[in-house]
């Protein structure tokens, strides 16, 4: 070193992200416990496309690819990526995914640091208006359905397209917790009602609620070890509560509590993992609070009221946008320069 | 109990404190030869005092205080003076500066030193004895004492003295108050009474639990009224003068704005150990407290002579093999020294001997990924992450709408910098930056100032001497149809000259007489006799240089 701090905290940019996707194992453990191992093979796809094509692109943008893959911010793109679609989904689905994201969202904008929108959403948001159909091979959970695939014919589907003999595509798959509300109550059935369901447990989706737990758990850890700050999460689910507890109080047969919202679809592995993401937030503390909660509200009005499944990838795109002005308006003051409190 | 401030962010790097913090301070043994610069503060530097090839005495003055703000300058041991040249000095740049080289002689013979009683002092005198004392903070601004211990009554309530010594591995604080408590309350009383200010605040970091004690325990007996000894949080850069400053007392002072001007004023420890000693032993600042660790057998703390350079300092605490450079001050905000032969000066407060292993090369930085962690960091709370946006993009005006000038380059936002950005050169460079355009701008201005003066000035002439022709043009034209009238003219010119230059030559001798006829009143006849002999005098003179001077004429 030859300039002063010649110290420097032992904690780098490739830890920080090894330490979320490690935050990301107690998800997928359930995931993998209640759905089936197809999301291991969708992840690892995932993380191949996303290594290779992050390499690829920095050796066309001339920059130095070996520091640059161990910073394990590609893998992290990929997990999330993968965690979004569904496990069932072709292979090329999540290749074309993880590759439009590495490539355009990321690298075209200047590498990391410098996107403005999350990629694993952007990959998302791409995924969904370009394949919707595709994009709705939700697995069944263990013990719902009245047929399973067994681990050697989810990877035939994920990589032919054929399923064994005798079986529908739509017995072994369904539409999301959050999906068959909507239709359902498309169809003026009551909310007790739909929650009768088998595929509904004790707060939201069967199986799908307990993969949300997982991703509490991991948040706690991110938490714990100040790799996130508690205002993100806090804020968002906050935002959802809010939003949805109002409308479940003026409409309870309408209207699923906000317990539901917060363990249905994406909104726990958003409000630790997706929007505490450092690069495309803003910087500011009351920044912080002010994206958050617009992206819980957005999450809500999407999912309720929009044509998507669920709401959270859309939502983290507008706030991304509305970034650089919330970051504008909330520079705190700086010392000396304070109002006197008195 | 007190109730402490706090303030934003700050880190905690580890503080390698204890190598060095457990043995007393050891008197450093003699060097070779002093170089000693003759700029060690802030302002202007002092003036050689000395000639090449003199025997100085220790103490002796060899460099004089020039200018308002300005300290002196003295010889460390007694010895001969060598050289009075441009050598390289402890400065990041590596540049050369003037510097008095002295050859010890090895007797240490002092100056005749003289013992005063403060309390029986003026305060101009009081100041004037620091600034010939060379008396200058030592918590490394280095800014002449006496230029800060200046106030108007009641309008300085607390001093505030430093001995928070947040810097890692630095520990001269420490052992100085844990061995001369005593004389830095001391020179604390003078201080004190300078600024006439009401209470002393003494703020030392709790990791320092010996100094603590031994501050508190030289309190004793009803001495020291109004003075405090305050265990601050240790947390980095908790010693910055503002940061102690808010600690101790809830004040924040704006950049820009002086300390004095919200009723504090802040020195270091070693300051006050320094001002007593220069007042009640007359010993000038000739020598100060320097620990030496990192990669030595022996970390400890010496009482090093300016001048004396650092590897022959090193070398006393113990060469270690690896050594690849030092650092002068600590490693968050210190510099690495250009050469390891320049001399120790005031600033000069730790040098670390750096090795490979206790320092690895920093990796290679990595994009910003805006996490923040350095704006949780700053005690400024400035958003390091924009500014270095800024800066990297040369947008130096939004830089400076967001604070730049606020950095005080504590080094918090790099150390903790998960992408090991050198943020604090990024702002060093940006400030430089603004500077030097600000100072083109400046001079761009005056050159447009002096242009445009320039152009109204040719403008006017060329319309004057207009003026003139057209008015000469107009005198030739009236005159054309008379030409005789043009001699009488020329005539009466000369007469009129004539006539001023006779007038000019009266109001001369009138004046002549008016001066000459002074203090010639109440003259006794003796007097009056002994002026007419001297006018009479004076008269032949002046005839004979007449007559001397007409005769080449004939």
């Amino acid at each position: 070193m030859f300039f002063a701090p010649f110290i420097s905290k032992p904690l780098n940019v490739s830890q920080i992200m090894f330490r979320v996707l490690l935050a990301l194992i107690p998800g997928i453990a359930l995931y993998v416990w209640y759905f089936g191992p197809a999301i291991l093979v969708s992840l690892t796809l995932a993380s191949i496309t996303a290594l290779a094509t992050e390499a690829a692109m920095l050796k066309l943008r001339d920059r130095p690819v070996a520091p640059f893959l161990k910073d394990n911010s590609a893998l992290l793109t990929a997990w999330l990526l993968a965690l979004s679609i569904p496990p069932l989904a072709p292979w090329w689905l999540v290749v074309v995914g993880t590759a439009f994201a590495i490539s355009v969202s990321k690298h075209l904008y200047g590498g990391l640091g410098n996107n403005p929108f999350n990629p694993a959403m952007i990959g998302y948001a791409v995924l969904i208006i370009s394949f919707p159909v595709q994009m709705t091979h939700w697995l069944t959970p263990h013990g719902i359905g009245q047929v399973e695939l067994s681990i050697l014919d989810q990877l035939r589907y994920i990589f032919s397209g054929i399923l064994p003999p005798g079986m529908t595509l739509d017995a072994v798959t369904m539409a999301t917790p959050l999906d068959t509300l909507k239709t359902q109550l498309h169809m003026d059935r009551a909310m007790q009602d739909i929650m009768e369901m088998p595929i509904y447990g004790r707060l939201a989706g069967h199986g799908s609620e307990m993969v949300a737990l997982g991703f509490v758990l991991g948040g706690a850890y991110l938490l714990a070890t100040r790799i996130i700050s508690w205002h993100v999460p806090v804020f968002y689910l906050g935002s959802i509560f809010v939003t949805a507890g109002l409308f479940h109080l003026v409409d309870p047969t309408h209207y699923a509590t906000p317990l539901f919202h917060w363990f249905s679809g994406a909104a726990m592995i958003g409000a630790f993992f997706i929007l505490t993401d450092p690069v495309t937030g803003p910087t500011t503390l009351r920044g912080k609070m002010i994206f958050a909660a617009g992206a819980g509200f957005l999450t809500y009005i999407i999912r309720v009221f929009g044509g998507f499944p669920d709401g959270m990838a859309f939502a983290t795109l507008l706030m991304n946008i509305c970034v650089p002005l919330i970051d504008a308006y909330t520079q705190p003051k700086v010392f000396g320069r304070k109002e006197k409190k008195q | 109990m007190r109730t402490l401030h706090k303030f934003h962010g700050g880190a905690h790097p580890p503080t390698n404190k204890t190598q060095s913090s457990s043995k007393p301070i050891v008197q450093a043994a003699l060097p070779s030869r002093l170089v000693i610069p003759l700029h060690q503060h802030v302002g202007n530097i002092a003036q050689p005092a000395v000639q090449v090839g003199e025997r100085v005495l220790k103490g002796q003055v060899i460099g004089i205080a020039k200018g308002r703000l300005s300290s002196a300058v003295h010889a460390s041991t007694s010895g001969t003076v060598t050289a009075i040249d441009m050598t390289v000095v402890a400065h990041p740049s590596g540049l050369t500066d003037l510097c008095v080289t002295i050859i010890p002689d090895g007797k240490d013979e002092w100056i005749a030193r003289e013992s005063r009683d403060w309390r029986a002092m003026p305060h101009t005198e009081l100041r004037h004895l620091l600034r010939e004392a060379g008396v200058v903070g030592l918590g490394g601004a280095v800014f002449p004492s006496d230029m800060k211990l200046y106030s108007h009554k009641y309008k300085i309530t607390t001093l505030i003295l430093n001995g928070a010594e947040c810097e890692p591995y630095i520990t001269c604080d420490d052992r100085l108050m844990r061995e001369r408590a005593a004389e830095i309350l001391l020179g604390a009383e003078v201080m004190r009474n300078l600024l006439y200010a009401e209470e002393v605040l003494i703020g030392i970091e709790d990791n320092k639990p010996e100094a603590i004690e031994a501050m508190r325990a030289a309190m004793v007996a009803g001495k020291h009224e109004g003075m405090e000894v305050i265990a601050v949080p240790t947390v980095y850069p908790g010693g910055g003068a503002k940061q102690l400053t808010r600690v101790l007392t809830g004040i924040e002072v704006p950049s820009g704005v002086r300390s004095t001007d919200m009723g504090t004023q802040c020195f270091n420890v070693g300051t006050a150990y320094s001002v007593w000693r220069a007042v009640a032993h007359g010993e000038p600042l000739i020598s100060r407290i320097v620990t030496v660790t990192g990669n030595v057998s022996n970390p400890q703390n010496f009482e090093v002579p300016f001048g004396m350079p650092v590897d022959e300092l090193v070398a006393q605490a113990g060469n270690q093999p690896g050594t690849n450079g030092h650092i002068m001050g600590g490693p968050m905000m210190g510099f690495r020294l250009p050469s390891a032969q320049v001399g120790v000066i005031k600033a000069t407060n730790c040098i670390i001997a750096m090795s490979e292993a206790m320092f690895p090369p920093a990796p290679p930085a990595l994009p910003c990924i805006r996490c923040t962690r350095c704006a949780e960091a700053c005690p400024a709370d400035l958003q390091p992450q924009d500014l270095y946006w800024f800066s990297k993009s040369k947008n130096f005006g939004k830089a400076q709408t967001y604070n730049l000038f606020d950095c005080i380059e504590c080094g918090a936002c790099s150390y903790v910098c998960p992408s090991h950005i050198p943020l604090v050169q990024y702002f060093q460079f940006s400030k430089s930056e603004i500077h030097a355009r600000e100072h083109d701008k400046q001079s761009a201005d005056r050159a447009r100032e002096r242009h445009e003066y320039r152009e109204y000035r040719m403008e006017r002439e060329k319309l004057e001497k207009e003026e003139k022709l057209r008015a000469k043009e107009k005198a030739a034209q009236a005159a054309k149809p008379v030409p005789a009238s043009v001699t009488a003219d020329q005539i009466d010119a000369a007469t009129e000259a004539q006539r001023k230059i006779q007038a000019a030559l009266e109001q001369a001798q009138a004046q002549a007489a008016e001066t000459a006829s002074r203090n010639t009143e109440n003259l006794t006849p003796e007097q009056q006799a002994e002026i007419a002999e001297i006018e009479a005098r004076r008269a032949r003179i002046r005839e004979l240089a007449q007559s001397h001077v007409e005769q080449p004429k004939e």
